[in-house]
Formats: C-alpha cells, structure tokens, sequence
C-alpha cells in the first residue's frame, strides 16, 4: 500500500495543481498557461510509472487520487476566508457560495473545529448601527453554514463594525474592502 | 525689551503646549466659521497683583470661550487703547470709538502667604456706561482655569440670554496607531478641549461613551473581552462596572433623565433590540421586538419617549415610540439614511446623521412641524452630542481623511473644530452641568 502511495503521488500532486487552478477562478492564476502545462506533463508521467498495476489496482488509484484530488480542491476554497458585502447590504455575493460550502463541509467533517466569524462594515455612517450590520452580515454566513452541513456549536459571531479597517482610505476602492466578513478557525 | 518679552512668553507658551501634548493629549480648538451678526465685546487682560507671573491668562481664556460661540466677537487685545483693571479707570469713549458694546475688567489678587487667589470681576454696557456684574471670586491656582469658566459663563448668559456651558465637559475617543497595533484611549476633557483626563486605555475598541445625568459616570462600549460590553465608569473614582456582557452585541447605552436606568442595544436575542436596563434592580426590560435592526436608542428630555434607528423599512430611519415601549411610529422620511438621533434640550427636535447624496451631515428634525434643515456639509460627519444649554452640537467628522471633532452653534451657524494633536478623535459626548 505504501508503495502504491508514493507511486501515485505525482497523479495527485497533478490532479491537485489541476483542481486548484480551476478552483481559484477568480485569480489571475488561471489564465497563465504554465499551470495547466505542467499538471499535463506531471500526468503523463504519473500514469506511465503506475504502467505494471492491476486493473482495479488502477480503479482504486483512481478513486483514491479523486478524493485527494477533491480534498485539495475542497482545501484551496477553504483559503478563501474573507466575503464582502454592498454598502448596507447583508446579502451574501453569489462568489461567496462555494468557498462556504467548502467550509461547511469540512466544519460538518470535522466537528471538533471551531470558527469566529468576524464581522466589519465601511466607515460611513454610524459606529453603532455599524456595528448591528457586521453582526448581521456575519450571521449571514452563520446561516448559509449552518444549512450547508456545519454546526451551530460550531460558529461563534462578532461584530466589529467600522473598527478595524483593512484598507484606511476613505473611497470606495477602501470601503469595499472593508465591508466584510472574516471567517477565523479557532 | 518688550521684543525680549514677548520672546519669553512665546517661549512660556510653546513649553506649555509642548508638555500638555505629551501629558495630556489635549484637543486644539481651531474656528473653522465665524458669525457676522455676532456681538463686540472687549475683554481686557486681567490685572496682575500677586507679583509673580500667572500660571492662566483669566482673559484669554475668558475670551477664547466667548469667541467660539460664535455669538460674541472679542477685541484683540493689539487693539485696545487702554488697559484697564477696574471700573473706576474705565474710559468709555475709547470703548466706544472702537465699537465696543460690552467691556469686561477683572484683576486677580493673592493675600500674602495665601495660596488662594481672588478674582475680581466687572462687566460694563458701554453705551450707558452701567456696570452689569460685579463679583469676586476664589479659587487655588489649579481652578484658576474653572474660575476663568464660570465667568465666561456669566457673562455669556448675561449678554445672551442664554446659559454658558464652559464649565462643562467632552468625553471622547482618541485612536493612535493602525492595523493590529492601535490604542483607543476614553478621555474626558474641558469643554475647551484643555485639561484632558485619561478615562480608560484599550487595544480593543471603545465606542458610544454616555454620560450620566449627574456628569459624574460615563457608560460606554469597550471591546476588551474580544466582543462589546457595556461598562460604567465613575470618572472622578475610577470605579468600573460591566453592566451588560450578553452574547452578541451590547452596546449603545443611553441614560434615562433621571439616572436610574440605561436605554441599551442587544443582541442575545437574534438581533439587535432596544431594552431598558434598570441599574439598581438590574432588571432587563425588552422595548422593541423586530427581526431588523433597533439601535441607539436616545431618551427624550422629559423621559416619556425613545428614540431609535430601524432598518425595518429597507434602510436605517429614526422610529420613536413610548419609554415604555409599545408600537413604534417612523419619524424620518427623508432621504434613505437617517440614524442615531439625539433630542434636543426642550425636546422638540432631534439631530441625527442624514445622507444626502454621498455625504453623511448633521440634520435637525424639528417634531412639531416635520422640517428638517441640514446643519453641517462636510460629508463624513456623525455622533451628534448635544450641549446641556441646547445652544451647540458636537460631532465627530473627517479633515483630510483625519478624525476630528467640530462644534456647530445651533442658532447661529458658527462652527469650530477641536483636532487632537496626533491620531483621531471621535465618539464625542458633551457632559451635562456639573454641580460643585
């Protein structure tokens, strides 16, 4: 078993770089052609060296390269921990699903994990009612977790409101980044 | 000589504003808009009889106060034909000939060996020559500036009609530092900005500091435990209490009138309610229940009604409904953004933050009649705090992307802003009268 293992690592690792090109498809990454390249070669030579296997050997390899293969997919959405919101909006953007359902499945996965989902909203407006939007938008994602699989044990909520900007400028280029929810493992 | 002296006092003067800065942080007054309309009153440099040199300039301190109003408009000193430091020596035509309406002489006196000093005072109707005040006032050396108040608020109420409120006090919050190492500091200070006092350091945020009727406590919303909490603080003891350490949010506290208990937002419900929270009993009452957004709740003068901001219609509105709760009635219908309203002193109106374009301004709601009117433009401004003689309104804005807090005369338009000397200042809160 070990052997078989360490034959098919270069088929994961391949698989792996493929899953996480197409899984981060909102960084430029994707469009850089060496990527995609290099995952194709690392195949060949995976599949070459995996030549003397039986069959269902093969199946197995298969099966157990697409798991791992989903697992890193699962784990490069799982990098994306930071969701942005309009301006006194609450709504979760459509980009935000995927990531959350990676992170749901893994929090459903594993339910000793722990997660503070922190809250923050741009600097107009009021402190206080800033404060009732990051709480609301980062029970949001609480919820949208929640219905994806994850525990409710499992999420803490805090809201900062205006405090603590990423970006202190005072435009939209800043305020948008600042409008947010921050998911944090424990 | 005199180019000696005053090389001196430059020299006395920037030491002082040197170590106040590193001992205290004090806030700068800088008059942003003046008043055309205002009233010309000379206030001519106290005579000296202690033979030593004053640790404060009663005058200009006197002065500074009476100009930031906006109501009244000070001689400089440059241009006074006479010194004067008592009636009997007063000239009036000098006065006159200057256009001067009031005209205010004083002295300050120490018996030998005393630590007391007398300040006497009078204050004069140009025109008929009548003396409106005459007084005598004692004090040690450190309440020379609290002597210097009390008589500008004299005279301000004497010539205006209207009480003075420099002897009152701002709460606010200082920040330093961004990123993960920053410094929230609660301070008190004067009215002035000067004196300020060290209330609490946090690394965490502190936001909503609110002061008690009797302007000895100050609530507020620290974030030291990670997550808001409601604390109140004795400001001349130290002693700190956690009021409210639910889960989810606590904050914005909001004293009844009359002291016993606290307006709060919650959230350990779901979302963000209105309750009451009765601080000797500590008996919780929940005033709004709505799955939107209830916050800054605000009591009215007279302790009958609560105002607060709601989301419920789509965006944040102010909704005003019965301190003892009950169905809550929109009270803001223009524009989409409307939040955190304050009453005024006779409570007729109430002042909040209105978006008007892309600009946050400070609005007044006048209740009786549904006019709103727009009282400041410069685009980021919000945490209206109103004077305790209903005259101005203190807020927190934005100068070159630099928090800072402004001062707008009510009636009549004036403005001055009070910038710390590094980082920003907001959350600004004026302080009731004090007793002494």
């Amino acid at each position: 078993m070990r052997t078989s293992a360490f034959k098919m690592l270069p088929l994961v690792l391949a698989t792996a770089l493929f899953a996480g090109c197409s899984s981060t498809d909102t960084q430029p990454m994707m469009d850089d052609g060496m990527n995609g390249g290099a995952a194709g070669t690392s195949e060949t030579t995976g599949l070459g060296m995996g030549g003397g296997l039986s069959e269902s050997e093969l199946a197995e390899q298969q099966r157990l390269a697409e798991l791992k293969a989903q697992e890193a997919e699962a784990g490069a959405l799982r990098e994306v921990r930071t969701f942005y919101f309009e301006f006194d909006q609450t709504v979760l953007r459509p980009e935000a699903q995927t990531p959350l359902r990676a992170h749901a499945a893994f929090l459903a996965a594993n339910p000793s994990a722990q997660v503070v989902l922190n809250g923050y909203a741009d600097e107009r407006g009021t402190k206080e009612y800033n404060l009732a939007l990051g709480e609301r938008r980062a029970k949001a994602v609480e919820r949208f977790l929640v219905v994806n699989g994850a525990g409710e044990g499992q999420l803490e909520v805090v809201s900062f409101g205006e405090e603590f900007p990423v970006d202190y400028g005072h435009d939209e280029g800043a305020w948008s980044k600042n409008r947010r929810v921050v998911l944090e493992y424990k | 000589m005199n180019g000696f002296r005053s090389i001196v006092k430059v020299v006395i003067a920037l030491v002082g504003i040197w170590m106040s800065a590193r001992v205290h942080a004090d806030l700068v007054i800088e008059i942003t808009q003046g008043v055309r309309s205002a009233i010309p009153v000379a206030v001519v440099p106290f005579g000296n009889q202690v033979g030593t040199n004053l640790p404060e300039d009663i005058a200009q301190i006197i002065s500074e106060n009476l100009q930031r109003t906006g109501d009244l408009k000070p001689l400089t000193r440059e241009n006074m034909l006479s010194l004067p430091t008592r009636g009997e020596d007063v000239f009036f035509r000098d006065w006159n000939v200057l256009g001067q309406r009031y005209l205010l002489v004083g002295s300050v006196n120490r018996d030998p060996g005393s630590t007391i000093y007398r300040v006497r005072y009078e204050l004069f109707d140009v025109q008929s020559q009548k003396r409106l005040i005459g007084k005598e006032v004692a004090g040690t050396e450190g309440q020379l500036r609290d002597i210097a108040h009390s008589i500008s608020d004299i005279v301000y109420e004497m010539l205006t009609g209207i009480p003075g409120v420099f002897a009152t006090r701002i709460a606010y919050v200082t920040l330093e530092g961004t990123g993960t190492k920053v410094q929230y500091k609660l301070e008190v200070a004067d009215a002035d900005g000067r004196r300020s006092r060290l209330i609490f350091r946090s690394s965490q945020p502190i936001i909503s500091p609110a002061w008690a009727p009797t302007a000895t406590k100050l609530a507020y919303v620290s974030f030291e435990s990670g997550r808001p909490a409601i604390y109140v603080q004795d400001v001349e003891t130290g002693l700190r209490t956690k009021v409210a350490s639910y889960p989810g949010i606590n904050s914005a506290p909001n004293w009844s009138p009359d002291g016993t208990r606290l307006a709060m937002t919650l959230s350990k419900d779901g979302n963000p309610e209105i309750y009451v929270l009765d601080l000797k009993t500590t008996k919780l009452t929940r005033l709004t229940n709505h799955w939107a957004i209830d916050t800054e709740p605000s009591w009215s003068p007279d302790g009958q009604t609560i105002v607060f901001t709601s989301d419920r219609g789509g965006g944040p509105q102010i909704y005003r409904m019965s301190a003892g709760g009950g169905v809550p009635q929109r009270v803001t219908f223009e524009g989409k953004y409307n939040a955190r309203a304050r009453y005024s002193m006779d409570g007729k109106a109430i002042y909040f933050v209105h978006q008007l374009g892309s600009r946050f301004s400070l609005a007044k709601l006048d209740l009786e009649n549904a006019t709103t009117s727009i009282l400041t433009e410069t685009g980021m401004d919000e945490s209206p705090s109103v004077a305790p003689n209903g005259a101005m309104v203190i807020y927190a804005t934005q100068v070159r992307g630099k928090g800072i807090l402004a001062v707008v005369g009510v009636n009549s338009g004036s403005k001055f802003s009070l910038p710390a000397l590094s980082g920003d200042v907001r959350e600004p809160a004026w302080s009731p009268y004090i007793k002494r």
